[in-house]
């Protein structure tokens, strides 16, 4: 059995008056792709938003490799090995594929020359168009681009929130294959989707968020041939 | 990969080469052309400017603070460097309604007494004192810039532009305050410190041999100008680059949001600092009624022309701008006659009048200003690309 890398205990998460995540509870184990779905509003990017520090819980625990950070700044979060890729890339459209790349390994003081290997290995394609403005890119390279730059701060655990946002069907299928190639590199993700057809067969672990709380959880195949979670979100009819 | 890299060295080799041109070009027309000609305020002005709008471009371009604090760090650094740089002898005359300065030290007279008052020793002091008041000038000036940044970077765009503007009226206020008379001699001027006309080269009588007036104020903001574009293309300046394209991700990237908009301010309030001291300088005396918020508006307007986010521009930019403003078209002022016939508009203030529409003009034309985000080295090496191809498809024809 793997270890747990993040453990997530009893999370509460205000916003304004507003509470956005209600008390949720879940694991994520080394080597695993665990998937969020759910809804707008169901609460995945305020989970993910906590957990990298941009937000303040209001209770509960995040457990990263055996120790509490939750409440603590982003900086140092991402110092021990968490990184987000934000929803609609947001990559830096002034600087080149290049120092965008180098922008992911800000925190780090040792050589790059391998990580920038391995980055243009996966994506041949920007290594095609280093010296390119990341606003030039299509939106599919531009998500090559934000997976690339989270890859070169050398994560443990790297969260995607809505990597298929925007895409078209053809390219959010490249989207998922470079996922799994993360993966395959030993790299723990954590994916928010909505596209919860693709994301569950890619997922090892899937829990379904509605209104802030979790309602279901399962492995992917599991939830993949439930019933309710056909209907509510794979778009299978009512008889 | 290396194509790239050649190309680039040959476009900053020639940006180098001008740059170093207009230095010697400097020397040579200050010691053959008439000195008191306005050519060499327009140098030694625009001098001052750049640097000051290359530090707001710093912030406002690179960094993307939009911040109107300008005029303030430029008080601050011009009386820092007044107060640090009047001979102690001279004080008491300038400072005669407060019966003298509280603050008897000047940095000139300390280095006097080192290396002695005449000859050599003379200028070895006057040099090391007045570099020494000008790095002081910018360290209060980056000072104040921490303090204000704390409560104040929390704010963005227009907020952030709303609190310096304020802060840099407050200091105005503040200065010409009575009660701090002693050390800011309340609303009267400065003067009597070291200026641009004292690093001339004069010989024993007092005659000037070599005129280095204009030479120098070009000399020390192109260090400094130099030094920002450094910065600018290390990892600090990516990662500042960052925080303005994008802060979210920035802040996914490990980088720190707080610090280094603080680290930008304070950079930028330096050399904003070290302008203030130049400015004043420049001036020959301090006065904080000068540093108005028409002058963080000169600053932003030139900043705006020359392109945020190119320091060349900015640079070029605040040369044209004071040309125009000081210089070139100074004969709209004055009424004029031709054939005993008065010119029609021609009058007392009329210049301000076509400059403001050739103001227009250019922005209307240069939506992103006159060089974009792009500077003086990429637009060599584009020229020099396209001249390539052009022999290249040249060539193939003739085969």
């Amino acid at each position: 059995m793997s270890n747990t890398i993040l453990k997530i205990n009893n999370l509460k998460v205000n916003y304004g008056g507003i509470e956005a995540v209600k008390g949720i509870s879940f694991e994520v184990k080394e080597g695993e792709i665990v998937t969020l779905i759910g809804a707008n509003g169901a609460g995945k990017s305020s989970t993910l938003r906590t957990i990298i520090g941009r937000e303040k819980p209001s209770s509960g625990t995040i457990e990263f490799a055996g120790e509490n950070i939750a409440g603590m700044d982003t900086t140092s979060i991402v110092k021990k090995g968490i990184t987000l890729v934000p929803e609609g890339r947001k990559i830096f459209p002034d600087l080149t594929v290049e120092e965008n790349l180098k922008i992911g390994a800000y925190m780090r003081k040792d050589n790059l020359s391998q990580d920038f290997e391995r980055v243009y290995s996966l994506f041949p394609r920007l290594k095609e168009r280093y010296w390119q403005a990341g606003g030039t890119l299509s939106g599919g390279e531009q998500q090559m681009l934000a997976v690339g730059r989270a890859l070169m701060s050398k994560p443990k655990l790297i969260m995607m929130d809505e990597p298929s946002l925007g895409l078209a069907p053809i390219i959010v299928r490249g989207i998922f294959e470079i996922i799994e190639a993360v993966n395959k590199e030993g790299i723990t993700v954590l994916l928010n989707e909505q596209n919860a057809n693709m994301a569950l067969k890619a997922a090892d672990k899937a829990y379904v968020m509605e209104t802030g709380r979790i309602t279901m959880e399962g492995t992917g195949k599991e939830l993949l041939e439930n019933e309710q979670i056909k209907e509510a979100y794979l778009g299978k009819s009512k008889k | 990969m290396k194509k790239n890299k050649k190309a680039f060295n040959k476009g900053s080799l020639i940006t180098l080469l001008i740059i170093a041109a207009v230095l010697v070009l400097t020397v040579v027309l200050e010691n053959t052309i008439n000195a008191n000609s306005l050519l060499f305020t327009v140098i030694r002005k625009s001098a001052v400017y750049s640097l000051v709008a290359v530090s707001m471009n710093l912030l406002n371009g690179f960094t993307g603070l939009f911040s109107l604090g300008q005029a303030g760090f430029m008080l601050l650094g011009a009386y820092t460097y007044a107060i640090l740089t009047i001979p102690s002898d001279t004080r008491e005359s300038i400072y005669y309604l407060f019966q003298g300065s509280s603050f008897n030290f000047s940095f000139v007279d300390l280095f006097s007494s080192v290396f002695g008052q005449q000859g050599a020793g003379k200028t070895v002091s006057l040099i090391s004192g007045v570099l020494l008041a000008i790095i002081c000038a910018g360290i209060v000036a980056a000072v104040f810039a921490y303090l204000i940044g704390l409560p104040v970077l929390r704010l963005k765009s227009d907020y952030l532009a709303i609190a310096t503007l304020g802060f840099a009226e407050i200091l105005r206020a503040i200065f010409q305050w009575d009660k701090l008379g002693k050390v800011t001699n309340g609303a009267n001027a400065l003067r009597g410190y070291p200026t641009f006309a004292d690093f001339n080269i004069t010989n024993a009588n007092g005659q000037i041999v070599f005129r280095l007036a204009s030479f120098v104020p070009l000399l020390i903001a192109g260090i400094c100008i130099f030094i920002i574009v450094l910065l600018i293309n290390s990892s600090y300046g990516r990662a500042f680059k960052a925080v303005r394209d994008d802060e979210i991700s920035a802040e996914a990237m490990g980088i720190s949001l707080a610090k280094h908009k603080s680290l930008s301010f304070c950079i930028s309030s330096f050399f904003a600092g070290v302008g203030g001291a130049l400015f004043a300088m420049f001036a020959s005396t301090v006065q904080a009624k000068t540093f108005t918020s028409a002058m963080t508006y000169e600053i932003l307007l030139i900043v705006v022309i020359g392109g945020i986010g190119s320091v060349s521009g900015s640079c070029i930019a605040s040369f044209l701008y004071i040309a125009c403003s000081e210089w070139w078209l100074r004969f709209l002022d004055n009424t004029q006659y031709i054939g005993g016939k008065q010119v029609p508009l021609l009058r007392n203030g009329f210049r301000m009048v076509v400059f403001s529409v050739i103001i227009m003009i250019v922005v209307l034309f240069f939506r992103k200003g006159i060089m974009g985000d792009k500077e003086l080295p990429d637009l060599f090496n584009r020229l020099l690309n396209r001249k390539k191809k052009v022999t290249v498809k040249e060539g193939t024809e003739n085969e």
